[in-house]
């Protein structure tokens, strides 16, 4: 048999390098019409690399070389950083880029590989949230096993919903997410220890005597202080993406795709359908509630209304977009998700509109999601041997 | 063979199992067994129970009264995985295998009680975990071969992309891989051409050629395939029993005769 040679790192690289000076450029742009501008020729431009096939190199670069172009990817979120040290509001899109990023890959274990529909994705970021709010106003544990503390509760109040999504099935276990959902808001107003409707405080993160809420001053150099946050935020983003991938990739991965796609052939093979589904949904709620703990910690404050059941289908939209299953498109359709309403000030009053007519159009015209899940493959650049 | 399986004792045992779906009798008291390596037709006209055997015994179904023993363990009403565990394997008769996934992983599925399921194996030991998945490679590619040499060089192609008997036989391979002592066919001509079903069965004799440990149990409308691979016929009609023996007997019965042509 002969192998296929390994696809060249270089095609993978430039479209990284590319999509960074790209998105440093949006970042930056201040003028609507130079905004617009620059995203109708962002669109084109991936339009017309899409016709001329530059897509499939670069898909194969990074399918061979996925640990050398994720370092890579680092890098590029370090240069946007650097790019905007003092910029508070620019930081503070990309940490929300990073986070949300991490509380989808949550989402995508439990829909995209459990097939659980979890439409409370946002409650149990509030979990997360109201986790540091209350700990780090009250107490004095350590920030960063808050931040696992946060995880763990929203692990554990998913448990709640164990029973009802294990024993219904598609659309009434997602019904079952919609009541915890409001419920969830609804317990929120009405406790008063919780804030109630006003929301409360959260005090910034603190580690080690270091102040996250300082800005950092190097010489005469002054680094915003979300800057401890990015930092922060992107070693999550990079522990949540190599432990979803390599869940992908395993024999769990397989377990869970088995169940999704035939419970009861899974059966007939020794899965214990049950124990994997659970496994699936605490991991999920688990990666979900830690960017939500951390998330609190970022924005000093949590109320109600920002954990509602539209907030959920925000994520839910994402998935959508970004390709289910597949972790590299979910960052992608993070980054627009997040960051075009953020930009374009224009449609800000109309972002949930854009967000069901995107939904819309992704399900009519590319169902898949702009990067569709490839089928597993267990080790980048692995190639198989004949006997 | 009736002496010799008495000796060592049958591999399968079922005894007066029963099973109704509202008022009709879809199993009615049926005693079945089966040798070791022994291979068993279960005939009948449709809607006879054949189905509804194999869904009793791997725990799809259970069983309203009746025994079934495999291995000399109790196995009524077990779940599917437990049946699975002690060591049956089965196909469907609407092929049920997961389209979106690649032949290697679909194979894999079958192979689960041979894997490491630990979190901390697959998540974190990931160079124990590459042994363990070349093995099951080398596995999964040296059985495709039997069946058929050039999709051995396809394991990592989504099943939607191969045609039916290529299907079938990568759901005989995801029975196979785990080594069951008993393999459940249900109907693997099903939307097959004469040449392909041929084909499939000269594959299955020399998979069962080379582990002599296997038994079988094959539900087959096509009469050649049954003449040509079973030791023996067990034929249902209206779920019930109603004769055994060795192809050519069981086809000279008057009593079957009549269940597959009507009463004259």
């Amino acid at each position: 048999m002969r192998q296929k040679p390994q696809a060249s790192l270089w095609s993978g690289a430039i479209a990284l390098a590319v999509a960074t000076i790209y998105l440093i450029v949006l970042l930056g742009a201040e003028r609507q019409a130079v905004i617009i501008a620059l995203l109708i020729a962002g669109i084109a431009a991936v339009t017309a690399g899409a016709w001329l096939g530059l897509f499939t190199s670069v898909s194969a670069s990074f399918a061979d070389h996925e640990d050398a172009l994720g370092a890579s990817t680092i890098i590029s979120a370090l240069a946007v950083a650097a790019y905007f040290y003092d910029n508070h509001f620019v930081l503070l899109l990309v940490i929300t880029v990073l986070l949300y990023s991490v509380a989808t890959l949550g989402l995508n274990v439990q829909f995209g590989y459990a097939g659980v529909l979890n439409f409370a994705g946002a409650s149990f970021f509030g979990i997360g949230a109201y986790t540091s709010a209350i700990l780090n106003d009250y107490t004095a544990v350590p920030h960063l096993l808050v931040l696992l503390i946060g995880g763990l509760l929203a692990a554990l109040a998913g448990s709640l919903l164990l029973l009802p999504v294990l024993r219904t099935r598609g659309h009434y276990a997602a019904v079952v997410t919609i009541a915890f959902a409001l419920l969830f808001k609804t317990f929120l107003e009405v406790n008063d220890v919780l804030g109630g409707p006003q929301g409360m405080q959260v005090k910034g993160m603190k580690i080690l005597g270091w102040s996250f809420n300082d800005n950092i001053e190097i010489g005469k150099l002054s680094l915003s202080f979300y800057m401890n946050y990015l930092v922060v935020s992107l070693l999550l983003l990079v522990g949540a993406f190599v432990m979803v991938r390599r869940l992908e990739r395993s024999w769990i991965g397989l377990n869970l795709d088995a169940l999704r796609l035939d419970e009861t052939a899974a059966n007939c093979f020794g899965l214990d359908v049950a124990r994997w589904k659970i496994t699936a949904f605490l991991i999920g709620n688990f990666l979900i509630g830690i960017a939500g703990a951390l998330f609190g910690m970022v924005g000093g404050f949590v109320a109600p209304n920002n954990y509602t059941f539209a907030d959920s289908l925000i994520f839910v939209s994402i998935l959508l977009l970004g390709g289910i299953g597949n972790p590299w498109g979910l960052v992608i359709a993070t980054i627009i998700v997040v960051v075009v309403p953020e930009k374009l000030q224009t449609i800000q009053e109309y972002r949930f509109l854009l967000y069901a007519l995107m939904v819309i159009a992704v399900l009519l015209f590319r169902p898949q999601g702009l990067l569709p899940r490839p089928v597993r493959r267990y080790f980048p650049g692995w190639r198989p041997w004949a006997t | 063979m009736g002496n010799m399986s008495d000796m060592v004792g049958a591999l399968l045992e079922a005894r007066s199992l029963s099973k109704h779906f509202g008022g009709v009798l879809a199993l009615d008291e049926l005693n079945l067994s089966v040798a070791r390596d022994e291979i068993v037709g279960l005939i009948g006209p449709n809607g006879s129970g054949k189905t509804t055997f194999f869904n009793v015994i791997t725990g799809i179904y259970s069983a309203d009264a009746g025994q079934v023993r495999f291995d000399g363990a109790d196995v009524t009403n077990a779940s599917g995985r437990a049946v699975y565990q002690a060591g049956i394997s089965r196909t469907f008769q609407h092929s049920r295998l997961s389209l979106p996934l690649s032949i290697f992983d679909n194979i894999m599925i079958g192979n689960h009680k041979r894997l490491n399921q630990g979190l901390w194996f697959n998540l974190v030991r990931r160079d124990d975990f590459r042994r363990e998945f070349e093995e099951g490679y080398a596995a999964a590619r040296a059985l495709v071969e039997v069946f058929e040499p050039a999709l051995a060089d396809r394991l990592f192609e989504p099943i939607a992309g191969l045609a039916m008997i290529d299907r079938r036989r990568i759901e005989i391979c995801r029975a196979l891989i785990g080594a069951p002592k008993l393999l459940l066919l249900d109907e693997p001509s099903a939307g097959m051409t004469h040449e392909e079903t041929a084909e499939l069965m000269n594959d299955i004799l020399l998979v069962r050629d080379r582990n002599k440990n296997l038994s079988i149990i094959i539900v087959e409308h096509e009469m050649g395939v049954i003449e040509r691979i079973t030791d023996r016929c067990v034929v249902l009609n209206f779920g019930r029993k109603i004769a055994e023996g060795p192809y050519r007997a069981v086809a000279a019965d008057p009593q079957v005769q009549e269940a597959y042509l009507g009463a004259a």
